[in-house]
């Protein structure tokens, strides 16, 4: 198979680094650029998120990306932050007094502050996740493997949810619908295991 | 369920990995990306690196093996050391580091914390205590400086008072470094442990003292810490990671496979 062309989407918010070199690690052929054309020739595409969602869907909006991204047809994956910009909107605003930001509502369900009573946040470390082997990213990784997370707001389960972590409460730890995939946690800092998870993404 | 996580920590001076006992006497350990890389390996869950001669230098750092560490390891790694303002933390993580701590700085001006932060979000801030106990007070202080003997000096903070503040500026994390055990392997001082933990409303990570995998077991199981990290036990094989983690397994602790 001849090397699959990866395209990390610039949001311009977030620190691409890790993402680019686990994508080396693969040997992918890998890019990060906000260009259309990039964006379109990829076989593969990465939205990254590191930061926060007012920040990142402002930056998508003035770049004039989220038209492009809802309509790609190349299999997404949004990581973190990145998976939490496909639901349809994110409350991480609102303790600064404003209304929740409106996402690209490629998935169902919205973003909300974890409930987590007598638990610290950010929940921050490795974790299960609990899945019934359907989704294709979990080729080959048993449910109950541990991922590495960094977050303080999570994604509600919906019918979009393909994987399940419960920390406090349950939310979705991976989300699919159709050609788009977005993991709540960070695979590219998720030692072999989220390795093998990157490379079922580069084979889909 | 949430794994408890085994940090090993590398103190890095001039670019390579050293120890000394506590905080003097540095000894060479070994490169920075092979180390890195065998933790990795093994199952560190996370590692740590401190530049420790960097904060008390008033030299511009060189820290561009963040990056030939970012491009090896696939686990979270935080940087440490030197990093005195917004500019010099953005360089860090754009070389591939997860996160930050920032310790003597901090206690310079604790609006830094606040400001990294706003930038990147409080996941990527880690405070570093420098926590001493005074006998003859029967308190725990906050030191600053401690890379440099010379330098280092006995901070208006006491240990509780410190956490409480870098809570409210925005740390995502706390390292309580004990430096009353710090290199002697006589285990973390749970005492102290038990009181911070109390006023730790966010991640909290034992420093100081493990020698041996009971340590280990005592600080998570008793003193409820999130990560315990140790440097000179694994630089010098005294533990084996999958060793510790089939023990602290058997002991009911949770641990990544």
């Amino acid at each position: 198979m001849s090397k699959q062309k990866v395209t990390i989407i610039d949001t311009g918010v977030a620190n691409l680094s890790s993402v680019l070199f686990a994508m080396n690690r693969l040997d992918a052929d890998c890019i990060i650029s906000a260009r259309e054309s990039d964006i379109r020739n990829a076989d593969k595409l990465i939205l990254p998120g590191v930061g926060s969602a007012v920040a990142a869907m402002k930056s998508i909006r003035e770049r004039h990306l989220d038209d492009l991204i809802v309509n790609v047809h190349q299999p997404l994956l949004g990581i973190c932050l990145g998976m939490q910009m496909l639901a349809g909107f994110s409350e991480e605003s609102m303790s600064q007094g404003t209304d929740a930001v409106k996402c690209l509502g490629i998935v169902d369900g919205g973003v909300r502050l974890m409930k987590v009573p007598g638990l610290v946040l950010p929940h921050m470390g490795w974790d299960q996740v609990d899945h019934d082997g359907s989704c294709p990213l979990f080729k080959d990784i048993p449910s109950g493997s541990y991922f590495y997370y960094v977050h303080s707001y999570a994604l509600d389960v919906t019918g979009h949810t393909a994987a399940t972590t419960t920390y406090g409460q349950t939310f979705s730890a991976v989300v699919n619908r159709d050609n788009f995939f977005g993991t709540q946690f960070h695979p590219e800092k998720s030692g072999p295991i989220g390795h093998k998870l990157l490379k079922n993404f580069l084979d889909l | 369920m949430l794994a408890k996580r085994i940090i090993p920590c590398l103190d890095v001076k001039d670019g390579v990995v050293v120890k000394g006992v506590q905080f003097r006497n540095h000894e060479v350990m070994g490169g920075i990306v092979e180390l890195a890389k065998r933790y990795a390996d093994e199952g560190a869950d996370e590692l740590v690196f401190y530049d420790i001669t960097a904060s008390s230098d008033a030299r511009v750092v060189d820290k561009s093996w963040v990056r030939k560490i970012a491009e090896v390891i696939n686990i979270p790694f935080c940087v440490a050391g030197g990093i005195k303002s917004v500019e010099d933390a953005a360089r860090i993580l754009e070389y591939g580091a997860d996160k930050i701590s920032i310790n003597s700085p901090a206690l310079a001006d604790p609006t830094l914390i606040t400001r990294l932060a706003d930038r990147f979000g409080v996941q990527c801030v880690v405070c570093g205590i420098d926590s001493y106990y005074d006998e003859a007070t029967d308190r725990y202080l906050v030191k600053q400086y401690t890379g440099d003997v010379n330098r280092t000096l006995i901070t208006k903070w006491t240990t509780p008072e410190w956490v409480e503040k870098v809570q409210e500026c925005g740390c995502g994390e706390i390292v309580l470094n004990m430096m009353n055990q710090d290199g002697m392997r006589k285990g973390y001082d749970l005492k102290q442990l038990k009181l911070i933990r109390s006023l730790a409303h966010v991640p909290l990570i034992a420093s100081g003292g493990a020698g041996e995998m009971s340590h280990f077991r005592d600080g998570f199981k008793e003193a409820e810490c999130d990560g315990c990290l140790a440097a000179s036990v694994f630089h010098k094989g005294l533990i084996h990671i999958p060793e510790l983690k089939d023990y602290l397994r058997n002991e009911g602790v949770i641990v990544r496979d």
